[in-house]
């Protein structure tokens, strides 16, 4: 520690030690407590137990199905965050600002909303349900019906972090990349691309998080179908319904592990100054 | 100038058209689609059924139950946030970078893991509950408990919403006010706390508007007795199970309206954010 640090230290006035105080109290008991918790339940019958009730068959195959889920979803709308930062900050047109407002719609849809919008879509009763069943492709209660509403409730996740900082960045790079001869696709792989990775990767762990954690939209579309169309978060709240509490904390691990991972990364990529946050 | 030119300025970069193009479909059969889906189902109910629905006692207490508790969670994220921003940016101490990081937990954690865990803690045996329940307060199936689940997973709302105000406030007013003899409370009431004010109601609004929708932490930990501890989003979830989509639909189109509201309060209030930040320079 430099000698201005500890003259700051020995200076620090009461008020700021009951502040720091405070605030760490709370953190300790809000946020530390309560995540360990999770572990301590996880494995207060033994590793064994523990073990068991991780590769219990439907579990496993919830694992199996948000991981899927999010195979498909994050790629999807970290192509779909491109396509609209590009068009927002490198073009000036008509109807930008409701645009902006449409792709932001879905962070004030809550979840169960978002759920009962795809119902009345696909659903038997639905917009389209009726037709797409006669046409042999029930999309409700099927996987699809979870990769459509994933789509839906991440869909403005890439984009948020996208837009600040190529408005940031500007236009110069790119055009020195066209004015040397290089076309579109040149440009955007060597030029956009790099500039925009680290908060390309910030918006996909953000919009991964969710779409592994997602409850309230997924649990109206999915039938949460064991073994065929549970997801994690459902399988907890099943497991949890059965009275298996140590089997739906064992549950619980795997998605507070990930939330664990999303923290520590994003931290990561905040310190490393790679975004504009 | 031909229409063409008027509606899109020219760029010299490539890509308008696909870029439109793709944002157009995908924001059209993703977003746009089921909103209007939902809306129609809602419209083929009626005028006096869609009232009927609306306004029926368990719906007006289920309104009432949920905006409460988001009212009373967006109060506590208020002051919990507000102390966790200033003692982030005013004060160096051993791990304030990791108190930094884990303010983003709730977010993270997906909701149901936070219902499990909190309905866990405040059981009567729990490790929070245990210490409760002897004081008489029952937190497991009451307006507490969905108070506390609300507040949980929108805590980082005021914090992450106030930390970047307060980072960029010149020291320079703070230094001119002491300089002029105020003390640290009238520093604080006179220069600080109206140049984070924006801020900090913009972040207690966000916090009210995820509250009034969230649904997995809740339903875990609020023993879901109609007219007790039902919100709106339980009882949509509840009509859908009985069949009853019609109810349902009315029932999303109500507390998708709300929450565009507050949207709109948000954007208002981050106008005035902004007007504040240009004013002050």
């Amino acid at each position: 520690m430099s000698a201005i640090a500890a003259a700051k230290k020995r200076q620090r006035s009461s008020g700021e030690r009951v502040l720091i105080g405070a605030a760490l109290v709370t953190a300790m008991l809000v946020l530390v407590v309560p995540l360990a918790l999770i572990f301590a339940f996880a494995f207060r019958e033994g590793w064994g137990t523990y073990l068991a009730n991780v590769l219990e068959p439907n579990t496993l195959h919830a694992v199996w199905l948000t991981m899927l889920t999010a195979l498909v979803v994050v790629p999807i709308n970290m192509g779909f965050g491109i396509a609209v930062a590009w068009l927002v900050t490198r073009h000036r047109f008509v109807g930008r600002s409701l645009l902006l407002t449409i792709v932001e719609l879905p962070f004030s849809v809550s979840p169960i909303v978002a759920g009962v919008t795809y119902l009345f879509l696909y659903g038997g009763q639905g917009l389209l349900g009726p037709t797409l069943i006669a046409a042999g492709f029930p999309i409700m209660f099927t996987v699809f019906a979870i990769f459509l509403v994933s789509l839906f409730v991440t869909a403005p996740y890439v984009a948020r972090e996208l837009i600040p900082l190529m408005q940031q960045q500007g236009t110069a790079d790119e055009e020195a990349a066209l004015s040397l001869g290089a076309n579109g696709r040149q440009m955007f792989w060597f030029v956009t691309l790099p500039n925009i990775r680290w908060a390309l990767l910030y918006g996909a762990i953000l919009c991964n998080a969710r779409v592994m954690g997602e409850f309230g939209a997924v649990s109206v579309v999915s039938g949460a179908i064991k073994g065929q169309t549970n997801t994690l978060p459902l399988q907890i709240s099943l497991l949890f319904n059965d009275f298996n509490v140590t089997g739906a904390f064992a549950a619980a691990t795997l998605l507070a592990m990930l939330a664990v991972l999303t923290i520590v990364l994003k931290a990561l990529l905040e310190w490393g100054g790679g975004t504009a946050h | 100038m031909g229409l063409a030119q008027r509606l899109h300025r020219k760029s010299i970069l490539p890509g308008f058209g696909l870029s439109l193009g793709i944002t157009l479909t995908y924001g059209a059969i993703i977003i746009v689609l089921p909103l209007a889906a939902m809306f129609l189902k809602t419209a083929s109910l009626g005028f006096d059924e869609f009232v009927r629905v609306t306004t029926s006692s368990r719906a007006l207490s289920a309104y009432w139950i949920t905006f409460s508790s988001a009212a009373l969670a967006a109060v506590i994220d208020a002051v919990i946030g507000l102390l966790l921003a200033w003692v982030l940016v005013r004060y160096r101490f051993p791990g304030r970078r990791a108190l930094d990081a884990l303010i983003d937990l709730p977010f993270a954690l997906p909701t149901a893991v936070a219902g499990l865990m909190l309905v866990t803690l405040f059981a009567p045996n729990g490790w929070y509950g245990g210490l409760l329940e002897p004081m008489g307060l029952q937190v497991n199936y009451t307006q507490i408990g969905i108070v506390i689940a609300m507040a949980f997973t929108s805590l980082p709302f005021v914090v992450r919403s106030v930390q970047p105000v307060l980072e960029e406030f010149e020291g320079e007013f703070e230094e001119a006010a002491r300089s002029l003899g105020a003390s640290n409370i009238q520093v604080f009431a006179r220069v600080i706390w109206p140049a984070i004010l924006p801020a900090f109601l913009t972040g207690t609004v966000l916090s009210f508007a995820r509250s009034l929708g969230e649904f997995g932490a809740v339903v875990f930990i609020a023993g879901n007795i109609p007219g007790m501890t039902e919100i709106v989003s339980l009882l949509i979830y509840i009509r859908l199970d009985e069949y009853n989509y019609p109810a349902a639909a009315a029932l999303a189109s109500v507390l998708l309206v709300a929450s565009f509201a507050t949207l709109l309060a948000t954007n208002g209030l981050q106008a005035w954010q902004m007007r504040y930040a240009e004013g002050s320079r």
